[in-house]
């Protein structure tokens, strides 16, 4: 029997692929430790399923290379090359039980039968659906179902564990469930996961770093926080959580810090994310948990839209004076209520290097 | 519950149809057994006479076996010629899944007459296959193909391979295609794959196809008669011999009711085999 038990790196090599003539991933790069799980996340249609397709052999990227634990696989068939892979339907085999499809893998490499049915049993308890083995996929509700696709693939101890946005058919307490269960499992085998999804909350919490896609092209590879705080792009900063966006003129460029007027007058520090000369047209974000209210010089004016108390948090959704929209939100205090629409306020950035300035277009 | 509406019709619209089988479906299979228990051709006497001059004459249930053989060697011929076939129309591209259609289809278009004809001028001493063989030099003078039991049999395959095919086709088409993925994931090369997973799940398929194909066979009347010939004798042809030939109604009625029986024994007895198999095939 092939048991990868240790732990292998996955290192994705300058791939691209087109479909035809269009194309759907773009000159990536991944370099995963062994064990880690990362995420890909971007919008629908970016090319994150062909990513999956290519790391499993179903298809041959037009250009790079894949490379598990330092050698090229890019000439074996999917069949050898001990990939495990749960797919978005789950992909299950209707015509065998519960058992004989987590079997399967290893009926597959020949393994004895005694050894596959203990091993189908430990993977049956890792899953805790002990008691359905004999019962058809048909049988199951969804999220078991989703449980047999990972004890199929884990059950033959694959090095790479791929996950095609696994949660999407689930309800969302179990969603939370199943994350943290895979999150289990993970950690226990010790298996590299890459999982697919368009669900930044996901992304976030479950990996230790985030691939965002935008295009095919990868946008940034980094921890779940950083790619929070430190957007690497205009893309990433609105894709992953909420922006405000403010379109403005650079006025001065201080090595990677910049100062930039806004339309409605006033100026605001920030931080210069690609190069950026002085006079260049700049849209610059800032999270609306990073403005706050004040009576600074260089507050910019406005008025109060709205306001919603959301037990925690206060979202003020702000009208500046010179025709702009902002959130700002902030913690609220015990029996603090929102400002009344139409109060005279001014808002600033309550944190330096909040403020990220990215070229226009 | 979706279902229950459509029960939910009034019996009553359904006696027009009800009525049409019984007139020219129940009647007339009645009038045929009742006629097949008569001793002699003017029918004045009754008795099983009938059924043991068939039953106990070997000549006859030569020609019931070999009629029940040769559906079985077409049945078999469109299997392996119609599976690779379904097999490149579910994977081929939608262009020329049209094309591929109309291919399919074709023979169901033009009449069996037709067709027979043309196979009869492919399979003929001056025809297009022995000429072929002649000029190439692999074979001195003709091969005797038409009426032979291969040329019959290769005719038939041809005239009901859209029997065998469309029901191929629907079942494969069905088949989720990331269940090949998974299982070549899994470690299954290319054969294991289609042995566990692909054949199972066309199964169904393939059980329809093989009952259209053998029931189609054995009562093609026209071309087995034509481009078998007169050396070979299949059960339409010795039934219509009796029937209209030598006016033996009695024979001919209980040439028919045991040509009936034996092809529903047939067919359940495959369905039979069918029902084990799906039984492995989905529980
Ligand atoms: N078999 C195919 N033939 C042609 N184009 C394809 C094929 N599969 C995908 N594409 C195209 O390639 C691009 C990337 O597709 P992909 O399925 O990888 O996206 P995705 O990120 O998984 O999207 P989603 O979140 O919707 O699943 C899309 O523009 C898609 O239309
Ligand atoms: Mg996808």
């Amino acid at each position: 029997m092939t048991e990868s038990l240790t732990t292998q790196s996955l290192l994705l090599d300058r791939i691209t692929h087109r479909y035809g003539s269009s194309l759907a991933v773009d000159d990536v790069t991944l370099d995963i430790t062994g064990g880690e799980l990362v995420a890909l996340l971007g919008p629908s249609g970016c090319g994150k399923t062909t990513l999956l397709r290519i790391i499993a052999g179903f298809i041959n990227q037009g250009e790079g290379s894949v490379i598990i634990g330092g050698k090229a696989i890019d000439h074996l068939p999917p069949h050898r090359r001990t990939i495990g892979i749960v797919f978005q339907n789950y992909a299950l085999f209707p015509h065998m039980t519960v058992a004989d499809n987590v079997a399967y893998g290893l009926a597959a490499r020949g393994t004895d039968r005694a050894t596959q049915s203990a091993r189908v049993g430990e993977m049956l308890d890792l899953v805790k659906l002990s008691a359905m083995a004999d019962r058809y996929p048909r049988q199951l509700s969804g999220g078991q179902q989703q449980r047999i696709a990972l004890a199929r693939a884990l059950a033959v101890r694959p090095s790479i564990l791929l996950l095609d946005e696994p949660f999407a058919a689930l309800d969302k307490n179990l969603r939370l469930d199943m994350q943290i269960e895979i999150k289990r499992i993970q950690r226990m085998a010790g298996t590299t996961t890459i999982i697919v999804t368009h669900d930044q909350e996901e992304a976030l919490s479950m990996a230790d770093r985030v691939a965002v896609l935008s295009h095919g092209r990868l946008e940034q590879f980094a921890a779940a926080t950083e790619v929070y705080d430190k957007p690497q792009s205009y893309f990433v900063n609105t894709f992953v959580g909420a922006s405000n966006v403010l379109t403005g003129k650079l006025m001065d460029v201080n090595g990677m810090e910049g100062t930039v007027s806004l339309p409605g007058g006033g100026q605001w520090q920030g931080q210069l994310v690609g190069a950026l000369n002085r006079g260049a047209m700049v849209r610059i974000c800032i999270r609306p948990e990073h403005l706050a209210f004040s009576a600074d010089a260089d507050a910019l004016p406005g008025k109060i839209e709205i306001g919603l108390p959301l037990g925690a948090t206060i979202v003020h959704e702000v009208r500046l004076t010179g025709g702009a929209s902002l959130k700002v939100a902030g913690p609220r205090a015990m029996g603090a209520l929102a400002l009344p629409p139409g109060s005279d306020i001014a808002v600033k950035p309550a944190i330096s290097g909040a403020v990220r300035i990215y070229p226009e277009i | 519950m979706r279902s229950a509406p459509v029960t939910a019709y009034d019996l009553k619209l359904a006696l027009p149809l009800a009525g049409f089988f019984a007139l020219f479906f129940v009647a007339p299979l009645l009038i045929l057994i009742l006629v097949s228990f008569y001793t002699d051709t003017s029918l004045t006497q009754f008795g099983l006479a009938q059924y043991a001059r068939f039953l106990l004459d070997p000549f006859s249930l030569s020609v019931l076996v070999s009629t029940l053989w040769l559906g079985v060697k077409v049945t078999l011929l469109c299997l392996l010629l119609g599976f690779p076939l379904a097999w490149t129309f579910v994977r081929s591209p939608r262009l020329a899944q049209g094309v591929l259609m109309l291919i399919i289809v074709l023979p169901l278009l033009t009449s069996v007459v037709v067709r027979t004809f043309a196979w009869i001028v492919i399979l003929g001493r001056q025809g297009i296959v022995n000429n072929l063989l002649l000029s190439l030099g692999l074979a001195d003078t003709p091969l005797r193909l038409l009426y032979t039991d291969g040329g019959v049999v290769v005719a038939l395959a041809q005239v009901q391979m859209p029997l065998m095919v469309l029901p191929l086709i629907t079942a494969l088409s069905r088949i989720d295609p990331n269940l090949r993925d998974a299982s070549s994931a899994l470690g299954a090369g290319a054969w294991r794959s289609f042995v566990k997973v692909i054949l199972p799940l066309t199964l169904p398929g393939i059980m329809a196809g093989c009952l259209l194909t053998f029931a189609a066979a054995i009562t093609a009347f026209i071309t087995q008669s034509l481009v078998g010939g007169g050396q070979m004798l299949f059960m339409p042809m010795y039934l219509y011999q009796q029937s209209s030939t030598l006016s033996n109604w009695p024979f001919a009625a209980a040439i028919s009711i045991i040509f009936l029986v034996a092809v529903l024994g047939a067919v359940t007895l495959f369905n039979l085999l069918g029902r084990l198999s799906r039984g492995y095939a989905q529980g």
